[in-house]
């Protein structure tokens, strides 16, 4: 029994062996056990890879419900004008029929021609609000990771503060700021109008409204950059620098010339990841501003959000929304891996 | 060892597990429905959680009390409703939320149910609120509107002995109190159901429902919007704050650094806790508005999908009973939406309730139509970019009627 569950599960390991095609592997195999006739490719696959299906299927199944299906239904209802009122649906005795239609194309085109959302004006602010925090993250958490990295007294406890922001739950932080930032009693204002200063409109001017979320955001997103960045610069060989310091290289050199290149393979990724979930930011805007004042510091995911949750849901146009979305962060990820390649992986 | 501590561990994990999920089986027979509640978790919840612990006693059925925030429980219903997963079996539904649940699908109806008792003796203008196409999905819990609520030391400092009538006083007297005292004469909250009464004072209104037409950007609206930022400008109100405008209105009148401010019965029991009033309750003054402002109130409301719906009629019933809402207008000055109940042992002689009998006889209906539920959301928006200037006042309000055709098609 022990023997030949050894031998079959020792068979394909030796047969994948020769690196050849499919073609004229299939014609090796059929000599070989002719007997139980020829392998089709399928079965072949199977064989080969069954062990790696059977350890991924469940994640595969767990993601098909969890992503697969509401993406594909997303996809459906942005070319309908699903609505909260025609879905359909049956609650207790009340049962309302599903009377919403196929509308092709209109849902995204009126969203690009501007008639639901500001779409573009929304589109720009979206962008500079991750742009800016995404430098902003990537910038101070470089600069406290390479402070963090050399050896200074308590740097465990610094380490340990500095994650702070990210281990609260963002919505304590996004109360505690907006409790900070209140216009007549908060904490910041108070201070300012103490030293005599004027107090500042933190939530009620469009422009300081958007500084202030983007102050906000970054203090929540510097500290997973810094934890990404500071592994990154753990795992650069300290000979580099040495073998610098023997060559003269100044420190600006050696930033330069190890530093950076060392992290390329660390920082791609976690600026990739970061533009996602700042682009996708929800709680912070949703939560300390509330998209305001006006909806000034809306950006195109919690515009969404409204447009599917608030008065009565726009399904339809929301999906459209939410594919609009997903087709700028692809397009966004597919230029970045490929500027990144054209590069050497440098910077 | 470490392994078979890890089992036992486990074991007695399965075990308390399965322990609990017995005890829900096998509650023998116990009655349970859960109850969503907007009322303030502070100052109002206490009131009827006692009330309900009366009705758990009295009926055998728990009753699951949660208190909800009033401002997400219109979406947060909505989506809990529809998609039938932890949607409550009764709800407090604000007045202008029922057509809207009623015209989803999402309430039972309540005609020839236990739940609706006595219906002649609901006043009109709530119970109005209830019907929905000629049915009833709802039972009016409370009523209540906005008045002015002045603090009296402020306006005697700066000599006044009377409240103004007039929204031409109220401008005067918010720009003496804010001259003339440490005080700013005014706070308003910058949502659009408290910018109503400068409409109503022009004659001017949302819609008009009796001419299906969209009038939130005639002249009339227009003029009470530009009242507000005159107000502002001229130093009579303070600057609300656009995030936290509710909460520092509420603020700035308990601590005495705002001499007036516009809002509701509900509000009451918050601000007789602050340092003006705590000692001397008699220094909070109530005031109908020139031409009043929108009727307001609460209704209960049966989840159409609710499992055990002969419970939920059973508990509207009691909490909507006279006793009920003598009670818990005793004690918190609420407006009973029972017109019995106005006459009854220490409702009648009740202060606050006395004090806002001008402010009910002024009020304005609204339409309840499955719409009213989305009017303020547009408002709300345009009116704070009224406030920051990102908009003219006829611009604001232009894109408001825009919003409200987008819902109402049919309408002029």
């Amino acid at each position: 029994m022990r023997a030949t569950s050894t031998a079959a599960a020792g068979r394909p390991a030796d047969e994948e062996t020769p690196p050849s095609s499919g073609a004229s592997a299939v014609a090796m195999d059929a000599p070989v056990q002719g007997h139980r006739g020829p392998m089709g490719p399928l079965r072949r696959f199977l064989r080969h890879h069954w062990y790696a299906w059977a350890l991924t299927s469940p994640v595969i199944i767990v993601m098909g419900v969890l992503i697969g299906f509401p993406f594909l239904r997303g996809l459906y209802l942005s070319v309908t004008n699903a609505t909260e009122q025609n879905i359909g649906r049956t609650i207790g005795e009340n049962e309302i029929p599903a009377t919403y239609e196929f509308v092709g194309a209109a849902n995204y085109l009126e969203i690009l021609a501007g008639d639901i959302g500001n779409f573009w004006p929304r589109l720009v602010w979206t962008v500079v609000w991750t742009v800016v925090c995404v430098a902003a993250h990537f910038g101070i958490g470089l600069a406290l990771a390479i402070l963090l990295n050399r050896h200074i007294r308590l740097r465990g406890l610094y380490r340990v503060l500095m994650i702070v922001p990210w281990a609260l739950p963002p919505f304590v932080s996004a109360f505690i700021w907006r409790y900070l930032l209140n216009g007549q009693y908060g904490v910041f204002n108070a201070a300012l109008t103490n030293l005599g200063l004027p107090a500042v409109p933190w939530l009620n001017d469009p422009t300081i409204a958007k500084v202030s979320v983007i102050l906000v955001n970054v203090w929540l997103g510097v500290p997973f950059m810094m934890l990404a960045l500071l592994g990154g610069l753990q795992s650069i060989s300290r000979e580099l620098y040495e073998a610098a310091r023997v060559d003269g290289a100044s420190p600006w050199q050696q930033f330069r010339h190890i530093t950076l290149p060392g992290l390329s393979a660390v920082a791609a990724p976690v600026v990739l990841i970061g533009t996602i979930w700042t682009f996708n930011q929800f709680p912070v805007i949703f939560l300390v501003s509330g998209g305001g004042p006006g909806d000034s510091t809306e950006l195109l995911v919690t515009y969404a959000f409204r447009l599917a949750f608030e008065g009565i849901g726009d399904y339809g146009a929301s999906s459209a929304y939410g594919m609009l979305i997903l087709g700028l962060l692809l397009v966004m990820a597919v230029i970045y891996q490929r500027a990144l390649k054209r590069g050497g992986q440098a910077w | 060892m470490r392994l078979v501590r890890t089992g036992s561990v486990v074991a007695s994990i399965t075990l308390a597990m399965t322990a609990c999920a017995g005890d829900n089986d096998t509650a023998d027979g116990d009655r349970e429905i859960t109850f969503w509640d907007t009322a303030d978790p502070e100052n109002e919840a206490p009131a009827f959680e006692e009330q309900i612990r009366e009705f758990e006693e009295e009926h055998d059925i728990i009753v699951n009390h949660q208190t909800v925030p009033f401002d997400e429980t219109q979406d947060m219903f909505k989506t809990a409703a529809e998609s039938g997963e932890d949607a409550p079996d009764v709800l407090r539904s604000e007045v202008a939320w029922t057509a809207e649940f009623a015209s989803l699908g999402l309430l039972a109806e309540l005609d020839d149910t236990p739940a609706l008792h006595n219906p002649d003796d609901f006043l009109e203008g709530p119970y109005s609120s209830t019907q929905y196409d000629g049915s009833t999905y709802a039972v009016p819990q409370v009523t209540d509107s906005l008045a002015l609520l002045y603090n009296r030391d402020l306006l005697a400092e700066a000599g006044y002995e009377d409240p103004p009538e007039t929204m031409a006083e109220l401008t005067e007297v918010a720009i003496s109190v804010s001259e003339d005292t440490d005080a700013t004469g005014l706070y308003l909250n910058p949502e659009g159901y408290f910018l109503l009464p400068f409409l109503y004072a022009h004659g001017a209104d949302l819609l008009d429902d009796q001419a299906e037409a969209v009038t939130v950007n005639e002249p009339a609206a227009v003029s009470g919007l530009e009242d507000v930022l005159d107000l502002i400008a001229d130093g009579g109100a303070v600057e609300p704050d656009l995030a936290e405008g509710y909460d520092n209105m509420q603020g700035a009148f308990r601590d005495g650094d705002a001499a007036m401010i516009l809002n509701g019965p509900w509000a009451i029991g918050d601000l007789m806790g602050g340092p003006q009033f705590e000692d001397d309750p008699d220094n909070l003054g109530v005031a109908a508005l020139e031409a009043g402002a929108p009727v307001g109130g609460h209704n209960y409301a049966a989840y159409a999908g609710s499992a055990d719906l002969d419970a939920a009629h059973e508990f509207i019933a009691f909490m909507a009973s006279a006793d009920t809402q003598q009670a818990i207008s005793e004690e918190l000055g609420l407006l009973p939406s029972r017109a019995s109940v106005y006459e009854a042992d220490g409702v009648a002689d009740h202060e606050i309730i006395s004090a806002f009998e001008p402010v009910m006889e002024a009020a304005q209906p609204r339409p309840w139509i499955p719409e009213a539920g989305q009017l303020f959301e547009p408002l709300d928006q345009a009116y704070e970019e009224a406030l920051i200037g990102e908009s003219t006042p006829q611009e604001a309000l232009d894109d408001v009627a825009e919003a409200y055709q987008g819902f109402l098609p049919d309408w002029e």
